[in-house]
């Protein structure tokens, strides 16, 4: 049923087609809430990012400002409004310039992710066999690692755990791909797998389509509805690993650029000293951006799972029964509203011999 | 619409009596109300059905009398519902969630459709029994376990005293319901709701569980409000029936006097609509007069001779044979109706046939090639012969291609077209052909309903004017008058296009009215082969007779004769 | 780590149900299951063994990475020609191999040892640190977890939630560091780092079965002071650890107790009169434990890598700061050694816990 019931539903009116618009306007109450909060907080993460340069009072390498050193762990003041850190750099600057690496972390590893999970997962299902057994054991036995200790392992191998700005961030990028590749590989194997003996599927292989056509045309699509989920979900991972890179010293170096995770890093013995600002504003600043996109993640997640949808209850406005033969199966509405008539239908599908 | 008075019907009160009930639920779009001012009554000791098709509200009712509609739904109206021994009545409507909590179980208990999932597979029959006990008054868990025992006895569950401590997925299906049926008894409720308890099953059980509730009636004193869709069933328990369409009551009359002489048009088109065996005999004799005089040849379509196919095992384990020394033919243009229950093998010999799944002993030959071994690459030209059906008309087609798109699939593939553009003159022509406005072709498969689908799927099956086609099922996912529809159409387009056809179903009375020749399978084996007249007129074997005899037919009278006969039928098997 | 939650049960790659109905008849499934089951575990050792040697030689020799700017050309050479770094790949793979089998580990590079007897030292540590984390996520997990599902789409669960997604949305770094902020150095009520102070560790040293695991020397010394000292040191990297995984924890109990809740053995069992509690407590529970109990298994991993954070955070001297020194030392044979032995825990309390979920599920037991 509720493989049935989830589907997209394509040709709606342009309003309810632009991607979020739609889930905003369907959700109710906490979930709208989620969703909105996720994307408020998501948009200011992303517009921090893209005009750090005009936001920043410093560069991120700043020590100094008109031939002055801003001095190190100085407590938020006017000119530093949240202080400096112990290797003399403004605390505010570094977080806002934070978010520009981050970002473009998190987008490059999922894109790389993204096309070699697809394509592995793909083939992997479909075709089955050997391949598909070899494969599954290697990714679960990556999927089962920690997955920070196998991002070490790759950034040393990249760049042997220093390195510049696009250097850096392309060595977290590929290590946190490699982690990656396991986690959408077995979502879309699975969804393919399941698809595989889908009806249409197999209408397609009794008319004699070739592999290739029914893998782009029948699978490929209906199997890659789960991602945006996925991708917001790995995004936040993504953040999560390249901070802990940083935090042990496996990172972006702090003359190429800022990066909260090597600021922490750095913070740890001010702590102790009760030094309170190095620590508090990048960790935020981390935590803030996690928060939102997990927030966006986990209520498209419910919106998109008709189980876990919350409606209001109905009112009775006397508006007659729509004519229930024009959608049994239509829309997860009426999956859930004609659940027990629909039982009868449902029920035969199980009775196969 | 006619509602029964409550209290001039005997001097019993009645058990329940529901009045001008009306139950909305919200949805994405919009509210939509299931049960639109509905009033029943049921008299103590009473079976009343409550039938209806998809969406006509039946179940939203039926689950109202124990308060199980879910939380987006809002009820207005009254049910009244009386103890056993009168000593109290609730209205339902409006119960808080304690009082309802104390009525289940023990003024009202529910048997639901599909006993493989209303049982907790992490617990035993006998803790889930004991459990709804013990939810009603401090019994011990030795006495609660004895009543347990007790009731599993009562419901014929052989050996209770070991089986109270199986888990649900040691019984067989027919034994779970059994089961179920147990733990809604064993507070000896004055009233049991049973939602489509026989859906689910094969035929042959599905008589047993009519015995046992109407058993219910007779020793536990005890009125079933019994929903369905199956009018078989309903001729074969029921006392009074309820017709619902669309949330409202359309008719209202005792068993015998509905299926005599329906009132309401709704009821006379349900009645009509239901599959009767015998009425194809006529059909398929003149089908086959017409057939002999047209054959030329005699090559068949299709022969299998000892046909074995099994599944894989996991990891060394031993393989399932689904299919074991199968020998049939089917000639040119003839329909084979391929008959059997829930693992008889009959769909697997259909996906064989379509090369869907692997020949792994004896001969297939599948329009001339032999499927024993065959590679895709070598069959592939064989599918421009081969139509198929499937059974599931929701999943059947793919939910992000238009219904153009779809049917044109067969034409583009096999370059009859260079797209679904190109092969739109083609499409509109089938649709037409299986009476569908053209305009559906721009639709999406979720915005048809299931019999627009099914004949979408027909379209689909015949672009490409196959010598063969399979249809699995194609009916039983539909409503009895839909399946009417559907039924007529794929006569008409057989008459038509002349193709030959494996026609697989569980029911006897659909493959009666189409099949020229009926085949009977029983765990993976042929037990029977002949014409309609041979295999349903005198069934041989003693499993045919049972399946036969196990069918509810929609006529009380007529039913009650075939019910003595299954007895005395059973009475010989032992 | 999340990505579980939304992805398809992993039985959905089984064979369709036709082959399972046909297998499950006959005894002696349990069995067969816990052997094919284990046999699994040899193809992921090696696999991630084999990725991780791999790795780390694509970038060159390790006395190169660790020493390099320390020694001279010709130096470098011989030490490299001693360890044999210079041998073809292949020849270096099947020795590795052939070691690892036998349990050597190799030697680390910085204070040559055997990387054994790391584990054996460090690994204590980590395990009592990974016990407190998983207590904190059980009792802090689980319980609330079905308190969302039972308040579901009501205030307490918009709360509960919110809950769970700061806990796994806060590094465990920067929890720890906060938490050592608030209540070691503003409250002064919990000790800043380390395991124990010195005098408890003195205590500790000479008792004659010495576990490496505080908790139980401290118990072992019957003196109250120690046993207070080092579980006053455990409070916070326990809590900073623990609450990552019971946020995890959390949103798995309520989203799988969600879904047994709407199936039709809880409205069955709801029919017979059950009361609400009950139906969470005990039907809906049970059935969704299994596939909780298998997601928490693969929550090791996560446990281990947030186990190397905070260690580091707390100075905790366990296998995590060990790797961590070790990563900042560039001694990647005792890196890759320490991984490879990870990677052999991972996969067998996998193992493990998978027996555990299958011993519950009375469909696999029968």
């Amino acid at each position: 049923m509720t493989d049935t019931t989830a589907r997209p539903r394509p040709r709606r009116s342009l309003a309810t087609r632009i991607p979020l618009f739609a889930q905003v306007r369907s959700s109710i109450g906490l979930q709208r809430g989620m969703l909105v909060a996720g994307l408020v907080i998501t948009g200011v993460f992303v517009i921090t990012a893209i005009f750090a340069p005009l936001l920043a009072p410093y560069g991120f390498a700043q020590l100094r400002a008109d031939g002055t050193p801003f001095g190190a762990q100085e407590a938020p003041n006017a000119e530093h409004l949240l202080g400096t850190t112990v290797g003399g750099y403004d605390v505010l600057s570094r977080v806002i310039w934070g978010a520009q690496t981050a970002i473009l972390t998190i987008v490059v590893s999922v894109i790389l992710s993204i096309f070699a999970g697809i394509f592995l997962g793909l083939v992997s299902g479909y075709i089955g066999g050997w391949l598909d057994r070899v494969l599954v054991v290697v990714c679960d036995a990556i999927y089962a690692f920690p997955s920070l200790l196998l991002a070490i392992v790759m950034s040393i191998v990249i760049s042997g755990g220093q390195s510049n700005l696009f250097g850096g961030i392309l060595a977290a990028s590929i290590s946190i791909t490699v982690v990656f590749i396991p986690q959408y590989f077995r979502v879309i194997r699975a969804e393919t797998v399941r698809i595989k003996s889908e009806a249409y599927v197999e209408s397609a292989k009794v008319i004699g389509t070739r592999a290739p056509r029914i893998v782009f045309r029948h699978v490929l699509r209906n199997a890659t509805r789960s991602l945006p989920l996925l991708l917001t979900l790995n995004s936040s991972e993504a953040l999560l690993t390249l901070a802990g890179l940083g935090f042990l010293g496996f990172g972006i170096e702090p003359s190429a650029a800022a990066e909260w995770g090597y600021d922490l890093n750095k913070s740890l013995s001010d702590v102790t000293s009760g030094i309170w600002w190095t620590s508090l504003f990048p960790g935020l600043a981390i935590v803030l951006a996690v928060l939102g996109i997990t927030l966006l993640g986990e209520s498209l997640n419910d919106l998109a799972d008709p189980r876990l949808r919350g409606r209001r209850a109905a009112l009775d406005t006397g508006a007659p029964a729509p004519d229930n033969g024009a959608a049994p199966h239509g829309s997860a509405a009426s999956g859930q509203a004609v659940v027990a008539d629909d039982r009868a239908t449902t029920n035969d599908e199980e009775r196969v011999s | 619409m006619s509602a029964v008075p409550t209290d001039i019907q005997g001097d019993e009160p009645d058990i329940v009596s529901i009045v001008d009930l009306r139950v909305t639920f919200a949805t994405d779009a919009g509210a939509v109300r299931a049960v639109d001012g509905v009033s029943i009554a049921v008299r103590p000791r009473e079976i009343v059905a409550i039938v209806g098709e998809s969406g006509s509200g039946k179940s939203v009712t039926a689950k109202s009398i124990l308060g199980l509609v879910p939380a987006t739904a809002t009820s207005s109206g009254s049910i009244l519902l009386r103890s056993r021994d009168r000593s109290r009545t609730t209205d339902i409507v409006g119960a808080g969630s304690g009082t309802l909590r104390s009525l289940r179980g023990e003024d009202v208990a529910m048997v639901f459709q599909e006993p493989s999932t209303a049982l907790n597979p992490v617990y035993t029959v006998g803790w889930q029994i004991a459990e709804g006990i013990r939810a009603h008054g401090s019994t011990s868990r030795a006495e609660a376990k004895k009543q347990a025992i007790d009731i599993l006895r009562r419901v014929g569950i052989p050996d209770p005293e070991t089986r109270v401590n199986y888990y649900p997925h040691q019984f067989s299906g027919g034994q779970k319901q059994r089961v179920v049926i147990a733990m809604a008894l064993v507070l000896n409720p004055g009233l049991i709701v049973a939602d489509e308890p026989t859906t689910a099953l094969d035929v042959t059980v599905q008589a047993e569980i009519l015995d046992l509730l109407r058993r219910l009636r007779d020793e536990f004193d005890t009125a079933i409000v019994l929903i369905t869709h199956n009018m078989g069933v309903v001729a074969d328990l029921a006392d009074r029936v309820v017709v619902m369409y669309q949330g409202k009551v359309v008719e209202e009359a005792d068993s015998r006097t509905l299926f005599a002489s329906p009132q309401a048009d709704y009821t006379k088109q349900l009645l009509a609509a239901v599959p009767h065996i015998g009425q194809g005999e006529a059909r398929a004799a003149v089908r086959t007069q017409e057939r002999l005089e047209r054959a030329s040849s005699t090559t068949p379509v299709v022969a299998a001779r000892d046909l074995v196919i099994e599944y894989p095992g996991r990891l060394g384990r031993g393989g399932f044979r689904a299919v074991n020394g199968v020998s049939f033919e089917i000639k040119e243009g003839e329909v084979l109706g391929l008959v059997g229950e829930s693992g008889s093998g009959k769909t697997t010999i259909g996906r064989a046939i379509a090369g869907l799944s692997k020949v792994t002993g004896g001969s297939l030959n599948v329009l001339g090639r032999e499927m024993l071994g065959i590679k895709e690459r070598s069959f592939r030209s064989a599918r421009v012969d081969i139509g198929f059906v499937f059974q599931d008309p929701a999943s059947s087609f793919n939910p992000l291609l238009t219904i153009a798109e779809c049917v044109a699939e067969p034409l583009v593939v096999h370059g009859r077209a260079t797209d679904a553009r190109d092969a739109r003159a083609q499409v509109d022509e089938l649709l037409e052909a299986v009476q569908l406005p053209r305009a559906f072709g721009d639709r999406y498969p979720h915005e048809l309903s299931g019999g627009q689908r099914q004949r979408a799927s027909l379209a689909r099956s015949i672009a490409l004017r196959p010598k063969l086609l399979i249809a699995d099922e194609p009916t039983s996912a539909l409503d009895v008058s839909v399946q009417a529809r559907v039924l007529e159409l794929f006569t008409e387009l057989q008459r038509e296009f002349g193709f030959a056809s494996l026609f697989i179903s569980h029911d006897l009375a659909v493959v009666d009215m189409l099949a020229d020749r009926i085949a009977v399978l029983y765990k993976g084996e042929l037990v029977e082969e002949g014409t309609g007249a041979q295999v349903l007129g005198s069934p041989s074997h003693p499993y045919t007779q049972r399946l036969l005899a196990s069918l509810p037919v929609p006529d009380p009278a007529e039913q009650e004769t075939r019910r003595e006969a299954l007895h005395r039928l059973q009475a010989v098997d032992g | 780590m999340t990505a579980e939650l939304s992805s398809p049960d992993p039985a959905s790659a089984a064979p369709p149900a036709v082959l399972r109905r046909g297998s499950s008849s006959g005894g002696g499934g349990l069995g067969r299951y816990v052997l094919v089951r284990f046999l699994l575990i040899i193809p992921t050792v090696f696999i991630l063994v084999t990725l991780v040697f791999l790795l780390m030689r694509t970038t060159g020799d390790p006395i190169t990475a660790a020493l390099g700017g320390k020694l001279t050309g010709p130096q470098l050479q011989e030490r490299i020609h001693e360890a044999g770094y210079d041998r073809p790949l292949i020849v270096q793979y099947l020795e590795y191999l052939g070691n690892i089998f036998t349990g050597n580990f190799g030697n680390t590079l910085s204070d040559n040892r055997p990387v054994t007897q790391v584990l054996l030292t460090y690994g204590g540590a980590t395990l009592e640190l990974a016990f407190y984390a998983l207590i904190v996520a059980f009792i802090v997990g689980i319980p609330l977890g079905m308190v969302a599902a039972y308040f579901r789409d009501r205030t307490p669960d918009a709360f509960l939630r919110i809950f769970a997604i700061l806990c796994y949305a806060t590094p465990v770094f920067f929890a720890g560091l906060l938490l050592k902020l608030v209540f070691a150095v503003w409250f002064q009520i919990l000790p800043v780092a380390g395991r124990a102070s010195t005098g408890a560790e003195l205590q500790m040293q000479f008792l004659q079965s010495k576990t490496g695991i505080y908790l139980i020397d401290a118990i072992q010394t019957g003196n109250p002071d120690v046993i207070g000292d080092v579980l006053s040191h455990a409070v916070l990297p326990g809590v900073a650890l623990g609450l990552l995984t019971a946020g995890v924890f959390l949103r798995l109990v309520r989203t799988n107790l969600i879904g047994t809740l709407g199936t039709d053995y809880v409205d069955s069992a709801r029919s017979r009169g059950v009361t609400e509690f009950r139906l969470v407590r005990k039907h809906a529970y049970r059935p969704a434990l299994i596939p909780i109990i298998t997601v928490i298994g693969l929550q090791i991993a996560l446990l281990l890598g947030g186990a190397v954070l905070t260690e580091t955070t707390f100075e905790w001297k366990g296998l995590g700061f060990q790797l961590a020194q070790y990563l900042q030392a560039r001694d990647f044979v005792a890196v890759q050694g320490i991984v490879a032995l990870l990677a052999v825990i991972v996969a067998v309390t996998n193992f493990i816990v998978d027996i555990i979920a299958a011993l519950i599920d009375p469909r696999v037991r029968y």
